[in-house]
């Protein structure tokens, strides 16, 4: 084979091989970043505060029904970890990493470690299809991917029912999301978009930041059934419709106007500031007010 | 209203749902497969899923459909075993579980003259065997002809410990749930309908406590493999495999809302005030089913609840 002859076998290599190396690297320990949403993913959300969320009124309404003390209560609820929407936002780190087909070189799943209850998520990247709808539904779901130039856009079905928010706001296990992976440099961006027939009227769309850190240890999770507030079997602690005590708690304390803090869609968009009337915030900020990370959300300054 | 004038309505709904069912067109009807884990198999098709276990003993079929769908059932049994029909277990009595009973015993049997061990709770016969008026009489060749009448039945099949546990007044008066215990797969029956409103038969002496007994039962039995993900899997009477956190959101449900039905009676809320005030409207945009509207629900509750003890 002749010198030019080679050289332009080797070009064609490069050439037909460019699409596998351009599907990005997601593998790594990836720290998150806090600056979103800080004191929904530190401390906890503050009960009633559905805003932000466009819920339709069963989820309003099964969001004023729970009590927190179901946690402890039922066993079952002890070690339930979040569902795979709510693992991203969730508190800990991350480790990623994927299979490679030997023959291909092309990427065929991502896998996904959380430190919150040990998680561990598959994405599939190999066009496999989806599970029947019989199928067993679990806190991760079952998820397909794409490349979309170097963004990986990811599909998930078949998950369990799990909340939106950790204040009681549910999402069923009818809902699917989609999720857009991103990276740039050593951060990286996933943007869902969840959409639940049962509980939202508007697709829901959030976005978390993580980046890289070489040199995270991701240590045991650990989680273990235990009676701690002995009940009589079957108990389930919920609020009676109207007897919740809490639900203008969160009103209150940020000066907001109640309705504002009911949720649904309509309070999404900017124009609903025109119909907040007497809206008077509080002079200076009591609680949240310096929270970027999960150790310094003070609620007394 | 008369106790007996509410059962009457509450026989009313269900002989009109149990009437509607035969009407299906069942052609287009396919069985799908689905291998639950070990030994065992959920089948979906018409009416509620048949779970079935292979081995080297035969073929054990809990829920039979009903009789049209037997052909198609047989074939997707034919593809994992080619061994008989032994045993047979109906859950509860209703048509859409027992349908196939005598069809399935022809296709799968033993053989001439060897028809498969239908076990029931004897409730399931009494109610079989009891003339019902305006209804057709159930054949004989579709009754259960190994009822039992204690709190459990053993048996030993295919290299696992079958337990059959009867759960008294629930979906109906003569619930039973299967549990093989190697496998790891518990079928409910109607028990459990996830994603269905909960069907309480008080015509055939179910009731929503004793719905949630069998529920918090099947809850003792189940054991997840990983923080509330797989383990023990649950085949529902109708919907999707399920496991122990499947079974905890449908019993808070059913949980909650007897609380709110109970609260509201205490406030001496009439069936119609009850109704009115919609006390599952939060679970209405998740829960639905053919055959009960939120309202025959909530009543059913209301009646159970009212009922003297």
């Amino acid at each position: 084979m002749g010198k030019f002859r080679c050289l332009l076998v080797a070009t064609a290599a490069v050439l037909c091989s460019a699409p596998v190396f351009a599907q990005v690297d997601f593998t790594g320990e990836w720290a998150p970043l806090y600056h979103e949403d800080g004191p929904e993913r530190g401390p906890g959300p503050e009960l009633a505060d559905y805003t932000e969320f466009p819920i339709n009124d069963a989820a309003r309404m099964r969001a004023d029904s729970y009590d927190a003390d179901r946690i402890s209560v039922v066993q079952e609820y002890q070690c339930r970890p979040h569902g795979a929407d709510y693992a991203l936002r969730g508190l800990g780190q991350i480790r990623i990493w994927r299979d490679i087909d030997p023959a291909t070189q092309r990427v065929t799943a991502f896998h996904v470690h959380f430190l919150a209850w040990d998680s561990e998520r598959t994405i599939y990247v190999d066009d496999r299809p989806h599970p029947p709808e019989e199928a067993l539904h679990t806190f991760q779901g079952f998820s397909t991917a794409k490349w979309e130039g170097n963004m990986l856009t990811v599909w998930t079905t078949h998950l369990k029912e799990n909340y939106l928010r950790r204040n009681g706001l549910p999402r069923s296990d009818k809902a699917t999301f989609t999720e857009h992976w991103t990276r740039h440099a050593d951060y990286l961006t996933i943007t869902t978009v969840i959409e639940d027939p049962v509980f939202l009227t508007e697709p829901l769309v959030r976005s978390d930041n993580w980046y890289l850190d070489p040199g995270q240890h991701i240590g045991i999770f650990g989680c273990e059934y235990a009676a701690e507030v002995p009940r009589p079997e079957g108990t389930v602690p919920h609020h009676l419709p109207g007897e919740n005590p809490n639900l203008h708690e969160f009103a209150n304390w940020y000066g907001l106007p109640f309705e504002a803090t009911r949720g649904g869609a309509e309070t999404l968009y900017p124009e609903y500031q025109s119909k907040i009337v007497g809206y008077h915030p509080p002079a200076k900020c009591t609680r949240y007010c310096h929270c970027t990370s999960l150790f310094n959300c003070n609620v007394d300054r | 209203m008369s106790r007996n004038v509410l059962i009457a309505q509450a026989a009313l709904w269900l002989g009109c749902a149990l009437s509607a069912w035969p009407q299906q067109n069942f052609d287009n009807v396919q069985i799908r497969v689905l291998p639950v884990q070990e030994k065992v198999y959920m089948f979906v098709g018409a009416g509620g899923n048949t779970t079935v276990q292979v081995g080297k003993d035969g073929v054990l079929v809990v829920d039979t459909q009903y009789a049209q769908m037997a052909p198609k059932i047989m074939a997707e049994i034919r593809k994992l075993s080619d061994k008989p029909i032994i045993w047979m277990v109906n859950t509860h009595v209703h048509q859409d579980h027992t349908g196939g009973n005598e069809a399935l015993s022809k296709l799968g049997g033993p053989g001439p003259g060897q028809a498969p061990r239908i076990i029931a709770h004897e409730n399931v016969l009494n109610r079989m065997t009891q003339p019902v008026p305006n209804q057709p009489s159930i054949p004989e060749a579709m009754w259960p002809n190994d009822e039992y009448a204690t709190p459990q039945k053993d048996i030993f099949f295919n290299g696992e410990a079958v337990v059959i546990y009867h759960m008294p007044k629930a979906h109906t008066d003569g619930d039973s749930i299967v549990f093989f215990r190697r496998s790891d797969v518990i079928s409910a029956g109607d028990i459990f309908t996830p994603g269905r409103w909960p069907v309480i038969d008080l015509a055939r002496g179910g009731s929503v406590q004793g719905t949630l007994d069998a529920l918090n039962y099947i809850l003792r039995l189940t054991v997840p493999a990983r923080y509330q993900d797989g383990g023990t899997l649950v085949v529902p009477g109708h919907g999707r495999l399920c496991d122990e956190s499947d079974v905890v959101e449908y019993r808070d449900m059913l949980t909650i809302v007897r609380d709110r039905v109970q609260d509201l009676i205490k406030k001496g809320m009439t069936l119609e005030q009850v109704k009115s005030a919609r006390p599952a409207r939060d679970y209405e945009t998740e829960y639905a089913s053919d055959f009960r509207t939120v309202d025959q629900f909530i009543e059913s509750v209301y009646k159970s609840l009212s009922e003297k003890k």
